[in-house]
């Protein structure tokens, strides 16, 4: 198939119509080249969204108490609710099948020791499950096991950011840390998407804690995930009937807010996620509008070029020229010229990204980046637009009678 | 080697139609130097277009080469003009953006011949009009009358059986004229047969044979030189 003449031909044209060649070429440059940045700073504002709730797991559900607003049931307002262990079993045991990951908290701010060096950290008593719920990733050793909860060991978890306040940078594993007296070994770092709050917490076996400072089975709140096969509108109706059997069991006015809180951020996700939706489809538009400008002025100036080389068109006829050649001619210039400057707009596009891209992060623009196959086939798509724009003018030059393309001036 | 019989074309203009070629008779022979004359608007474009096969015709019949030519798709007729013709315009019609020999072997590049062999022959060509030398010139590089022998050369590269002619003096002044009409009549001493059309005198003079045209009608039919190579 491949057939050097022509090839010569081509680039000879080519290279003898700068004007036109530089003109086409351009438009589809600056089309591929302005989709692939629109695209790009699109997806950049989707990464800040995203990024923005990646905080937690966005499955959770925090369950706190707090003091009654309403009297209920003869029993006085401004009374205590106190969330107990017997609480989580009966959450566990209720709702089995809706809970994926369930750990009870105690939160309590502590004064942290290592050497010289210190600084008061929020330490939490969790389980193990707690690790998914905050998204926590481990970056050295490990995080809380089931163990360490039977054996109330007296083990950490620390933040990435704990170990730089601490120990400088230094590697924290296996040091012992002083929290208010008590020494405590350091099992694991982590770091957090969350941020640089969620990156200083420490986490200590749930156990340790409620043994050392909760002496009646005291929880402080409840975390947990539900099961991600719910939608949204199964997880909400999970938690209202949750919400609705706690309120029971602490005999708690069921319009009373105050008391028992269940937080489900299954409605925020919801949220997000149609502003998300909203957000691809703009991208979308924007994608779609750009092609269809690119496919627009290719089109136009395909029709001008062939237009300009009736003349010549109708010499190569009368010479021997079949119509077949004529068309074929045509397309293969279109089809090069499109193919190569949109490799050009492609290349310069994702260069450009790449070379703006972390001074946007101000302008709530995350790694704006756009996926190869999407540009690959914006370029397919163009380079297909210009063969057709090119074919259908050069079909009806191929069309015309010689005669005709000769008085052409 | 020419042979028509009751051709008849007309051009439809609006809901009229113009009836250009009423009806001619013309036979030409192998090896003949012929030249139609005529005033503009007499037909004598549209004839060369259609014994061209650059138009076809509505009635009547055409033998080129005793090949009856009818329902010609312009692929058939584009191999035909290859083969068998050889074009010279007014207006030279060379590609601007090729050089001469480029030009010339153009031709050949339609018939499938490979690069090297076709910039030979082109080459030949060229040196036969004289112009070897100005291979590489592009054709704003050229004369009027150069321009017309490489357009010359362009149309005997193929080896055709007739060159058509239409005005090739047209747009040359009277001595360039002279130098084109003598390669011309070179040509056709070599045996090739050369059919001209123009509206002057002295060019269809140096023609052997002058067939007038008015109003889509022969109105005379001469031969003048007397050294006729039938």
């Amino acid at each position: 198939m491949f057939d050097l003449d022509r090839w010569r031909e081509i680039f000879q044209r080519l290279r003898k119509n700068k004007m036109g060649t530089a003109l086409s070429g351009f438009t589809v440059s600056f089309a591929i080249l302005l989709f692939t940045l629109l695209f790009g700073v699109g997806n950049g504002l989707k990464h800040t969204f995203e990024e923005q709730f990646a905080g937690d797991a966005n499955n959770s559900v925090y369950i706190r108490t707090g003091r009654t607003t309403k009297p209920y049931k003869g029993l006085q307002s401004g009374r205590r609710i106190q969330l107990r262990n017997e609480d989580s079993k009966f959450m566990n045991e209720n709702f089995e099948d809706k809970i994926q990951f369930f750990s009870p908290n105690i939160e309590r701010n502590m004064q942290a020791i290592y050497k010289g060096e210190q600084n008061r950290y929020t330490v939490r008593g969790v389980y193990p499950d707690y690790q998914p719920l905050e998204s926590a990733e481990i970056e050295n050793g490990r995080f809380l096991s089931y163990l360490d909860i039977e054996n109330k060991a007296k083990v950490i978890a620390i933040g990435r950011l704990v170990e730089e306040d601490l120990f400088g940078g230094r590697n924290a594993l296996g040091k012992n840390i002083n929290l208010e007296g008590l020494s405590y070994k350091v099992i694991g770092v982590f770091n957090d998407p969350g941020g640089d709050n969620d990156e200083r917490f420490i986490y200590a076996p749930f156990t340790t804690l409620q043994g050392i400072y909760k002496p009646n089975d005291e929880v402080d709140y409840i975390g947990l995930t539900f099961n991600p096969e719910l939608s949204v509108d199964q997880a909400l109706a999970f938690t209202n009937l949750l919400t609705k059997q706690l309120k029971e069991k602490f005999s708690i006015d069921p319009r009373d807010q105050a008391a028992l809180r269940v937080q489900n951020y299954a409605e925020g996700t919801k949220n997000v996620e149609q502003f998300m939706g909203v957000l691809n489809i703009i991208i979308l538009f924007i994608g779609i509008g750009t092609m269809i400008a690119g496919i627009i002025c290719i089109s136009n100036i395909m029709v001008y070029l062939v237009k300009e080389r009736t003349k010549e068109l109708g010499i190569r006829k009368a010479l021997g020229a079949t119509p077949k050649s004529i068309v074929g001619m045509i397309l293969m210039e279109s089809i090069f010229i499109t193919a190569v400057a949109g490799y050009i707009g492609l290349l310069v596009g994702v260069f450009t990204l790449n070379a703006i891209g972390p001074g946007l992060e101000d302008y709530f623009i995350l790694n704006p980046s756009v996926e190869t196959y999407v540009v690959v086939g914006a370029t397919v798509v163009l380079v297909i637009a210009g063969t057709i724009a090119g074919y259908i003018p050069a079909k009806r030059a191929a069309r015309i009678k010689p005669i005709v393309a000769l008085n052409d001036e | 080697m020419i042979k028509i019989e009751k051709l008849h074309k007309s051009y439809p203009i609006g809901k009229d139609s113009l009836h250009v070629l009423k009806g001619l008779d013309l036979h030409i022979k192998e090896g003949e130097f012929v030249s139609i004359m005529g005033a503009s608007g007499s037909g004598k474009s549209t004839l060369l277009n259609i014994v061209g096969l650059l138009d076809t015709h509505d009635e009547g019949n055409y033998f080129l080469n005793g090949q009856k030519i009818e329902e010609l798709d312009e692929k058939k007729a584009a191999i035909l003009r290859n083969k068998f013709l050889g074009f010279v315009f007014q207006s030279f019609n060379l590609i601007t953006y090729k050089d001469a020999l480029e030009n010339v072997a153009l031709p050949l590049y339609y018939q499938g011949m490979g690069r090297k062999e076709r910039q030979k022959i082109a080459l030949q060509y060229l040196d036969k009009v004289g112009l070897k030398d100005r291979a590489n010139h592009l054709p704003n590089e050229l004369s009027g009358g150069e321009k017309q022998r490489v357009a010359v050369a362009r149309a005997l590269a193929t080896n055709p059986k007739v060159v058509l002619a239409d005005e090739p003096t047209g747009a040359l002044d009277s001595k360039t004229s002279d130098s084109v009409m003598k390669l011309l009549t070179d040509i056709n001493r070599e045996g090739m047969t050369v059919f001209v059309i123009t509206h002057e005198e002295e060019i269809a003079a140096q023609t052997d044979r002058i067939v007038r045209l008015k109003d889509g009608v022969i109105i005379s039919d001469e031969r003048v030189n007397k050294t006729v190579n039938v």
